[in-house]
């Protein structure tokens, strides 16, 4: 069995109008029935555009939002239907760090204070003084000096306060650690390290990682499996190595298309597939397949009518596509959107400066999903952790 | 100030703790001391607050006379028309009464004080409770708390929608003719405001996500109240707080005005004060001018140094 079970989850956020009386008038489908398993030492990869539903679901699985329907089985618990002390001890078990590293630091507490109150709650340490000396070590693991633990979180770098949520997870020793866009709000250069200490933890520790990103490189480089999300829903899950290779579902395809190529020949016969349409608002999502506003090879009838459920189709591919294996012989054909070579001029997919011909290394460039592009970029400027560069530690 | 614009002002205050800046918190601060100490209004704010503290705390044991010794009876007579001016014996002249004015300011300088503190206090420790419960059922107690949480606040809305100086009289109109009266009238007043505020401040700090780290960590819902949220929502209270030592000194004095204050002649108040001189206002002006000009200073002092420490903390106002 596997360590991190999900079957079926669904949040679903009533909309609520009115005065006096709060009445629902819709929902918001954030997370529309997810199933998948995380298996233990191994790091599932998360991606998907914004507002797809990826942060509300790795909330659910620490129930920090109310989980609608379906099971979140942390080995062979439900933690759905825990009631709320016992949920609060087992979340010892499951950690979380988060996207923005210093709005997840109470800025009024110092390292020392911040790291133990996961402690104190679940009573590790018998005094303070031996909390301290882990504190210390945990410290020490992610690259910290101990003398921070009198300082304030305003008083660190970007990527050492990702460093002190880091160590915020790991003194409680969780089995789990969920990462919520671990890196996007740091500078790129910093980017790396903390991924590379994120790997070295976990071949130190044995740890289990759901890493949620929108940076199909970073999801690349770290995961073993990874689960594309579309509006609330996965499309498609498929080994790291199987996924990149070869795509299946026509989103994944489209998303896939827009990464540049290490190898310049390859780039070269690059063909990008443009997509049509605007996201559909997860409170108002298209009937049938959620995908076939726009996807390029939706058929008549039975894609707007009938839900595809994730099936295997070989080669460890999961796919929530009615015609999946007709799309991968080439039987199907386009029905809308455009194929165009990407290195075509006025394609811009790639918002990073960078010559493929140099035959720099997809994972060392930060691709991002087109509809993100602007997104990220605006992400990255308020973020203090671009003005002074990481201190070495 | 009509409702509207006073929660709206409530509101804005409670939001500034949610505000970007807020994040460097202990910067967020230092930053806005260093604002005031550049801010002439909060300098002379503070001089007349330090000034004023002081003659509170020891000038009653300077006081050349007793407040009610009428050592003079033989120079003044009680509604005659005739009295004694500042003189030097006399730094301010002799009331209605032949008491020296100097003195009586003095000890009532403490009693004004005395008044705005603990009047403030009341206020504030009881919507500290209120809107601490409130923004705690409304952040952390799902739905069932967002519904005590718009109960409570109906309530103080509703308090907060009657004109305060009808608050205060109705309070006191219960409670009878007493210092206590009017320290509670003028600190029922202020609940609301602090209820609000606090409530207001914490919900804006609910959604932040070292909330969010707190629970996922596990740590325990009333503590994440205490020790995160309360923390972080202060600053706006703390404004608040100044601004009420103002309103409560002034509300104080017109209830003492309005003839619901210490009618002990031996502790005066600055609104007593006024109020008796009243009667006199025709020949001995001076007589209501000295409390008059106390009341107004230390106000002006209160509120000079609030609107500067809200200015200094507000990003919006900044220039
Ligand atoms: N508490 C909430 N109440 C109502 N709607 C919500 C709530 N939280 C999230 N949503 C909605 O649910 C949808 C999914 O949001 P979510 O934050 O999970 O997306 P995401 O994939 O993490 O996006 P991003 O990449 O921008 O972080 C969005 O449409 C969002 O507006
Ligand atoms: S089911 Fe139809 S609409 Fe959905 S992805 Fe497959 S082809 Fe496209
Ligand atoms: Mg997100």
């Amino acid at each position: 069995m596997s360590l991190l079970e999900l079957d079926g989850v669904k949040v679903h956020f009533p909309i609520k109008k009115g005065v006096l009386v709060d009445r629902t008038v819709g929902h918001v489908y954030a997370v529309d029935g997810v199933s998948l398993k995380v298996e233990a030492g191994e790091t599932y990869g998360l991606v998907g555009e914004s507002g797809c539903g990826k942060t509300t679901l790795g909330r659910s699985v620490l129930r920090l939002v109310d989980i609608t329907e379906g099971s979140v089985v942390l080995d062979g618990t439900d933690l759905a239907k825990l009631p709320g002390e016992e949920m609060r001890r087992f979340r010892r078990r499951l950690q979380m760090v988060f996207q923005d590293p210093l709005g997840s630091l109470n800025p009024r507490q110092n390292i020392e204070s911040i790291l133990s109150e996961g402690m104190i709650a679940h009573g590790i340490g018998k005094d303070q003084e031996e909390r301290r000396e882990k504190i210390k070590a945990i410290l020490d693991k992610v690259g910290l000096p101990s003398n921070a633990l009198a300082r304030y979180p305003h008083e660190f770098s970007g990527g050492q306060r990702q460093r002190i949520g880091i160590a915020r997870a790991l003194v409680l020793e969780p089995d789990v650690i969920i990462c919520d866009e671990p890196v996007s709000a740091l500078d790129v250069s910093v980017q790396a390290q903390v991924i590379n200490l994120l790997e070295e933890l976990q071949k130190e520790l044995g740890l289990t990682y759901l890493v949620i990103a929108h940076d199909l490189a970073v999801v690349r480089h770290i995961s073993d499996t990874i689960g594309v999300m579309y509006l609330g829903s996965l499309v498609e899950e498929a080994p790291s190595d199987a996924l990149y290779a070869e795509p299946k579902h026509p989103y994944t395809k489209a998303l896939m298309s827009a990464v540049p190529v290490p190898d310049p020949e390859v780039e070269d016969k690059r063909e990008r597939i443009l997509l049509t349409g605007d996201l559909p608002s997860p409170a108002n999502p298209p009937s049938g397949c959620r995908f076939h506003t726009r996807c390029p090879w939706a058929q008549a009838e039975r894609c707007a009518t009938e839900r595809p459920q994730l099936r295997d189709i070989g080669g460890g591919h999961r796919v929530a596509c009615h015609y999946a294996e007709d799309i991968a012989s080439g039987k199907l054909s386009l029905t809308k959107g455009e194929v165009v070579s990407a290195t075509r001029e006025g394609v811009e997919d790639n918002p990073e400066p960078d010559d493929p011909e140099t035959g720099t290394s997809a994972e060392d460039t930060p691709a991002k999903i087109p509809a993100q592009a602007e997104k990220t970029a605006k992400d990255e400027k308020p973020a203090e952790a671009s003005e002074e560069p990481e201190k070495a530690v | 100030m009509s409702v509207a614009t006073k929660t709206d002002k409530i509101q804005r205050l409670a939001e500034l703790t949610a505000t970007k800046e807020t994040s460097t918190g202990a910067s967020l601060w230092r930053e806005a001391f260093r604002r005031l100490k550049s801010s002439k209004m909060a300098i002379i704010g503070a001089v007349i607050i330090a000034v004023f503290v002081v003659i509170a705390v020891v000038g009653p044991y300077l006081t050349p006379y007793a407040p009610t010794a009428q050592t003079w009876r033989g120079e003044v007579f009680p509604n005659q028309g005739k009295f004694v001016g500042p003189r030097g014996e006399n730094w301010f002249g002799l009331d209605h009464l032949g008491r020296d004015m100097f003195s009586r300011m003095l000890v009532g300088a403490r009693q004004t004080l005395l008044v705005g503190v603990v009047s403030t206090l009341i206020g504030l420790v009881a919507g500290f409770l209120i809107g601490g419960l409130s923004g705690a059922a409304a952040t952390l107690g799902g739905e069932a708390g967002k519904r005590v949480d718009s109960v409570i606040m109906r309530f103080i809305d509703m308090m907060l929608a009657l004109p305060s100086l009808l608050l205060a009289v109705s309070v006191a109109a219960v409670m009878g003719q007493s210092l206590t009266t009017v320290m509670i009238a003028v600190g029922v007043v202020q609940v609301p405001v602090f209820a609000r505020l606090l409530r207001g401040s914490m919900l804006a700090q609910g959604g932040a996500d070292y909330v969010l780290a707190a629970q996922s960590l596990g740590v325990r819902k009333r503590r994440i109240v205490t020790s995160q949220i309360v923390p972080n929502s202060l600053s706006p209270v703390i404004v608040q707080a100044t601004l009420s030592l103002a309103t409560a000194i002034i509300e104080a004095a017109a209830l003492s005005y309005l003839g619901l204050g210490n009618p002990d002649p031996a502790i005066p108040e600055w609104g007593v004060m006024l109020a008796q001189a009243q009667r006199f206002f025709d020949n001995a002006p001076m007589m209501a001018v000295y409390p008059a000009v106390g009341i107004i200073i230390t106000a002006l002092g209160f509120t000079l140094l609030g609107e500067a420490m809200r200015e200094a903390l507000d990003p919006k106002l900044r220039g």
